[in-house]
């Protein structure tokens, strides 16, 4: 029975990481990029709505991306880590009330009509607002839009919002719909939500469902000499196994998010005209976390918390379940981030003694069976890595002490046992980290959210200067004073414990070496691929 | 006729019970799930209560279980099987679009499992215990024995990726356009991997079946006259042995459409074949209650509709069946 098949990328929202990296990666033989071709790609599920205004999700985003753009993307070398799409420029106002978009020119939608401030305006007030998974938090204050001419988008918000949340925020949460199109009737029920209508430089051609995506090229595209692909069609393969296989066969040329399983790489790499391709995912960067039930009396003790976190052999973790392609994590910031992270934190090293005599510290002895007491483990079914990671983490509890109780549900029951019903003591969990921490892993950390909401601190832990903290990073508008807010929320987490960070991993793409211009930009899967070319 | 009409009308009076056995049963079971809809489609989007509550209302999961079976039965009387909120269509759209390929899957795959597993029983079954026999039924268990997505896997391995002579999955090419006969050739090729994983594992029950049944057959008393009268081997095996050990095999047919739409489930998601199979996987991992309940109706339906005609064809190849109720 093959397992069901949620999406890996689906499970987790869209990120905006603006990683300043200091080279650019050199990916792919020095070729000239050629024009015209049809590239196949591996899909492993089907968004019910490709709307990526509504839903920002790299799941959706994986197609529609290339489809509807965004204001701006990311980027490995621009400024603030961004290059722009349809905002060619964006200036915020000193009382931090409103920022201004400078709109690109000349653009035109798929069915020919012009591009305007007006579908700015339309989007972010009627969609990102009031509807979009993400932009229901980072656009709460958003209050009105000018639009003085065609070209200028003026966003005026009711409280003073940081500037660099809402940068951070434009790669994922502005997708521009058409005004026209979407006016008209229920914005849920818009049948362009399934055969979506953009500015970006590939049409919706045609879906069939079980089968697969067709995208055409625009001619009239905005990007000169862009798209370069003729097609991009995304080929629904629902088994894990048999996207190496397409590869293999030739019938697909490209395989993103890690659709081929870390166990296939060492092999998948050693046939001729593959390539195994690492970068590309710096802006999606997912969190190996350990979620606590602060309710339990033994969980509730930071003693038993930092016993846990010696008895885990992070290295270990990464060489094993990731095969080395992950790293290990010191708190609720991954390393990679350019903008917030930092190593100066409290750490837990690996020592099994030191975990044995904290647990003894705490009350817990080790009872004539050498047990001190029993846990309920439920690992989150979305991937196999924390599927392994769970087993591990219950041969780890052993060694010092614990007994765990591992509990197998599918996506949807984990979900509904973790995050609405609390039947948990620790849960093994994949949080994304979308590039700042008011949207990703404060949410974890701080209390008072209402039970049911998925990837949130459900453990009931309840700290009052944690969530000061928090509230006031989420007002301050001095970029370099909201950085160092973050910094400290990083140290106290990682001294109080309320989660443990274990690893952090990105994904991986094999594609045929004819594949050009790939993982040129930090969220490059899930970018438009304007550039991508099929050389031969 | 009026044998086989009296079959019928008895068969369906009694369907309609079976059906509504069948949707309460489904509704209550998945019910029990933990999770619904709305927790399954924020896996992949998160998102705050505010959202959560929202969806929720508007997918209608805010009722209670009992208005929910209500709704859903009083819709079905009308014919109307509802809408999916995983995939945002009707469900009878959907499912009559995915129905087409699984029947041919299935109708292949028993095509070849009862037909080259009867023919191989025939051969085993005409000298039992032959080193032919022995041979051919520890090769059908092994079959047997082995799981289908790993024969499917290896189907692919061989013959798509190292071979490349057939598909490694879909049911016809992406995205080509071919049409008319050019488009059936193209099915047919991409059915062949998955149709052979389906069969071949249930071939090896057909075959055990006839040979068991000609073994038991020749040692019957009419065997013994047919041979005392001189009748040709040939004669002897086909229009006696066979034929009477094949009355089992039919029954055996109609118990294993169910299994097929079973076995479907693994074969189509392997292959990667857009049919009710793989449709239903996705119902349950979506909790998607009325799909789930619609792909079981028509399943049931279709499990009825073969049964239905395996009485009848019973009733062709056996005078005695049905004639009991004539006087009744």
């Amino acid at each position: 029975m093959s397992e069901l098949t949620i999406s890996r990328r689906g499970l987790l929202a869209g990120s905006a990481l603006l990683l300043a990296s200091t080279a650019l990666p050199t990916i792919g033989l020095a070729q000239t990029p050629k024009k015209g071709g049809r590239l196949i790609v591996a899909a492993d599920s089907e968004p019910r709505n490709l709307n990526p205004a509504i839903v920002a999700s790299n799941g959706v985003f994986f197609i529609s991306s290339k489809i509807v753009e965004t204001l701006a993307e990311a980027a490995f070398d621009g400024k603030e880590g961004l290059q722009p799409r349809l905002a060619l420029s964006w200036e915020r106002a000193a009382d931090g009330l409103s920022v201004t978009f400078k709109l690109r020119d000349g653009v035109k939608w798929h069915d020919g009509k012009p591009f305007t401030s007006a579908d700015v305006a339309f989007s972010a007030l009627q969609i990102w607002k009031p509807l979009q998974n993400l932009g229901r938090t980072v656009f709460k204050d958003l209050e009105a839009v000018d639009t003085p001419d065609d070209l200028t988008a003026i966003f005026k918000f009711a409280k003073p919002t940081p500037f660099q949340l809402i940068r951070n925020a434009l790669p994922a949460l502005s997708s521009v719909v058409p005004k026209h199109l979407y006016e008209v009737g229920k914005i849920e029920e818009n049948p362009a939500n399934n055969a979506p209508v953009g500015t970006g430089p590939f049409k919706f051609a045609e879906y069939k469902a079980g089968q697969y995506y067709r995208l055409t090229r625009n001619d009239a595209y905005w990007g000169k000499d862009e798209p370069y692909l003729d097609e991009i069609v995304y080929q629904v393969l629902p088994d894990r196994t048999s996207a190496a296989a397409a590869l293999e066969a030739e019938e697909i040329q490209l395989a993103a998010f890690s659709a081929v399983p870390l166990a296939d790489l060492d092999r998948i790499s050693k046939v001729p005209g593959l390539k195994v391709i690492t970068k590309g995912y710096e802006g999606l960067t997912y969190q190996l976390v350990v979620e606590i039930n602060h309710r339990r009396k033994e969980l509730a003790d930071l003693k038993v918390r930092q016993a846990i976190a010696h008895a885990i052999d992070k290295d270990f973790v990464v060489k094993t379940i990731f095969l080395g392609y992950a790293a290990t994590a010191t708190g609720p910031v991954p390393k990679n981030d350019p903008q917030f992270y930092t190593a100066d934190v409290p750490t837990y090293p690996f020592d099994i003694a030191k975990a044995n005599a904290l647990l003894d510290e705490a009350g817990y002895k080790r009872a004539d069976d050498g047990k001190r007491f029993a846990l309920k483990l439920l690992p989150a079914p979305y991937f196999n890595e924390t599927k392994q990671f769970g087993d591990y983490l219950r041969q780890a509890l052993a060694a010092i002490g614990i007994d765990a109780e591992i509990v197998n549900n599918d996506s949807a029951a984990h979900i509904k046992a973790v995050y609405t019903d609390h039947a948990f003591d620790l849960a093994v969990g994949p949080p994304v980290f979308r590039g700042d921490p008011a949207i990703s892993t404060t949410i974890l950390v701080q209390s008072g959210i209402p039970d049911g909401v998925p990837f949130s601190n459900q453990g009931g832990y309840k700290n009052a200067e944690l969530d000061a903290l928090i509230a006031k990073a989420s007002e301050t508008l001095d970029t370099a004073a909201r950085t160092e807010l973050y910094k400290e929320f990083q140290k106290k987490v990682a001294a109080d414990l309320p989660l443990i960070n274990v690893a952090e991993w990105s994904f991986i793409s094999v594609a045929r070496e004819t594949v050009g211009n790939i993982a040129n930009n930090p969220r490059w899967a899930v970018s438009n691929w304007a550039d991508t070319y099929l050389a031969g | 006729m009026t044998r086989a009409l009296r079959l019928l009308r008895r068969r369906v009076v009694g369907s309609v019970f079976v059906l509504l056995i069948v949707v309460i049963g489904s509704f209550l079971l998945l019910e029990a799930a933990p999770g619904d809809a709305v927790d399954a489609y924020i896996v992949s989007t998160g998102g705050d209560a505010g959202m959560i509550e929202l969806l929720r209302h508007r997918w209608g999961l805010d009722q209670s279980e009992l208005t929910r079976l209500a709704n859903y039965l009083w819709a079905l009387l009308h014919l109307d099987l509802g809408h999916s909120v995983t995939f945002s269509r009707p469900i009878r759209e959907i499912i009559f679009e995915r129905l087409p390929t699984t029947l041919i899957l299935m109708g292949s795959a028993t095509a070849l499992s009862f037909g080259l597993g009867s023919a191989l029983g025939i051969y085993a079954g005409a000298r039992p215990g032959s080193v032919r026999d022995r041979f051919l039924s520890i090769g059908s268990l092994a079959l047997y024995a082995v799981p289908g997505f790993w024969l499917g896997l290896v189907l692919i391995v061989i013959f798509a990726v190292d071979l490349r002579w057939l598909p490694i999955g879909g049911i016809e090419t992406i995205a080509a356009g071919k049409t008319g006969v050019a488009r059936v050739a193209d099915i047919a090729i991409h059915l062949v991997l998955p149709v052979s994983a389906l069969g071949f594992i249930y071939l090896a029950l057909y075959l055990r079946m006839m040979r068991a049944g000609m073994a038991e057959a020749w040692r019957q008393d009419f065997i013994l006259a047919a041979r005392a009268r001189g009748l040709p081997r040939r004669r002897i095996v086909f229009a006696h042995v066979a034929r009477n050990a094949l009355l089992p095999l039919v029954t055996m047919l109609g118990l294993q459409s169910a299994q097929m739409l079973g076995g479907s489930v693994v074969i189509e998601s392997v292959f990667a074949v857009p049919g009710l199979g793989r449709l239903a996987q996705e119902a349950v991992a979506g909790r998607d209650t009325p799909l789930l309940l619609g792909i079981i109706l028509v399943s049931a339906v279709l499990v009825v509709v073969i049964n239905l005609l395996v009485d009848l064809a019973y009733a062709v190849l056996d005078p005695r069946v049905g004639a009991g109720e004539a006087s009744a």
